[in-house]
């Protein structure tokens, strides 16, 4: 599916480009968007070894263990694949924490730490297992209390009322994102192959 | 009462990062007695490969959102689609946003700027906007970045549910908005 994804966003962009008279903006926007895909892996960097240091930490001294075990409920219906002990459910739950207290720049990190968990339980390494779907299914559908600072900052007082409409929406959409990935992983298609 | 909650929570939200900075090598210093220095080193280096890995995954989407949007074709799908969207009681206005959110966080952040400051904060056009963009993710972004940080190119069928989450989340943000606020 992604493979017609990302064709398909080129070829209409290459057509409504041409449409539109805006062939120059795409092409620029081809050369620039390569260039930024660099500055943010670069920028990540730090980021993302401030995070796993502090992480390295939680997890020697025994703290992800503790907060994986008292979601044990959660995390095995959620997870029936992944043991419950297993240091990738602790780094699901941090992720998830993070995405819930609109800390973005902590949730990246933890939830590629994740993934790399995921992977090593993972027979076929280049196909995705039930649990990253899962996981990502949760992860995309935005589960989120506090709203990002750029939005409080853009919609000042106004924020209080998006407050109730966002919690509601993301509690809506997250539903529907683990009944989805629940309900297609057992459609043949999707079929994990093992 | 409501007000005065979700001020304290954001505000308590500010002491998070720097909180969990200090506390967690506490645990791990004074509790568990482990040398956090060297732990911490430890972990960080990991960071430096991780993001390496994710560039050739992040410049395959990140150049073919970018062509997409560059060209316009936004705004001529949104002519075709005027008519389906009266019908159904969905804001015009707010379609940009919805259709880039899953593309683009910064994309959609533009829009939703360009959408408080045409229309004021207090608009419903506004609200809607704002709380679409924060009970959707950038799932184009999050698949290309989490899966080709582990080397995954077959994704199943976790594209498909991200995208049902999101078209979930943003009729919601719609038609609850329009329900409490319209």
């Amino acid at each position: 599916m992604l493979n017609y994804i990302w064709f398909g966003m080129m070829a209409i962009g290459l057509i409504a480009g041409v449409i539109t008279g805006n062939i120059d903006a795409v092409t620029q926007a081809a050369i620039d968007m390569a260039k930024t895909a660099v500055e943010i892996a670069i920028g990540l960097i730090g980021i993302m070894a401030l995070w796993l240091g502090i992480m390295k930490i939680a997890e020697e001294s025994g703290l992800i263990r503790l907060i994986a075990r008292g979601l044990r409920p959660v995390t095995i219906r959620l997870f029936p694949d992944v043991p419950p002990d297993h240091p990738a459910i602790g780094s699901i739950i941090l992720n998830m924490a993070a995405n819930i207290l609109g800390l973005g720049n902590a949730a990246t990190p933890l939830g590629l730490k994740a993934m790399e968990e995921l992977q090593e339980l993972n027979p076929k390494k280049d196909t995705a297992t039930n649990a990253m779907c899962t996981f990502l299914a949760i992860n995309t559908s935005s589960v989120q209390l506090i709203l990002p600072a750029t939005v409080v900052g853009l919609m000042g007082v106004a924020s209080n009322q998006i407050f109730i409409t966002t919690i509601i929406a993301t509690s809506l959409s997250t539903v529907a994102g683990i009944v989805a990935v629940k309900t297609m992983e057992k459609w043949k298609r999707y079929r994990e192959v093992s | 009462m409501l007000e005065t909650i979700i001020t304290a929570i954001n505000t308590a939200a500010k002491f998070i990062i720097p909180g969990l900075l200090v506390l967690i090598p506490l645990y791990g210093l004074f509790v568990k007695k482990i040398k956090v220095y060297e732990v911490f080193v430890e972990g960080a280096k990991d960071g430096f490969t991780i993001a390496v890995r994710i560039i050739p995954y992040l410049v395959a989407i990140l150049v073919a959102i970018g062509m997409f949007r560059a060209s316009g074709a936004l705004d001529l799908l949104l002519k075709f689609m005027a008519p389906v969207l009266n019908a159904i009681g969905f804001p015009p206005e707010n379609v940009p946003l919805a259709l880039m959110r899953p593309l683009s966080g910064s994309g959609s952040l533009g829009l939703l700027t360009d959408l408080v400051n045409t229309y004021g904060a207090d608009s419903l056009i506004a609200k809607i906007g704002a709380t679409m963009f924060g009970s959707t993710e950038t799932t184009f972004y999050v698949l290309a970045v989490y899966f080709g940080s582990v080397g995954v190119t077959k994704s199943r069928h976790a594209l498909p549910a991200g995208l049902i989450a999101d078209a979930v989340g943003i009729f919601s943000a719609v038609y609850i908005c329009k329900l409490l606020l319209g």
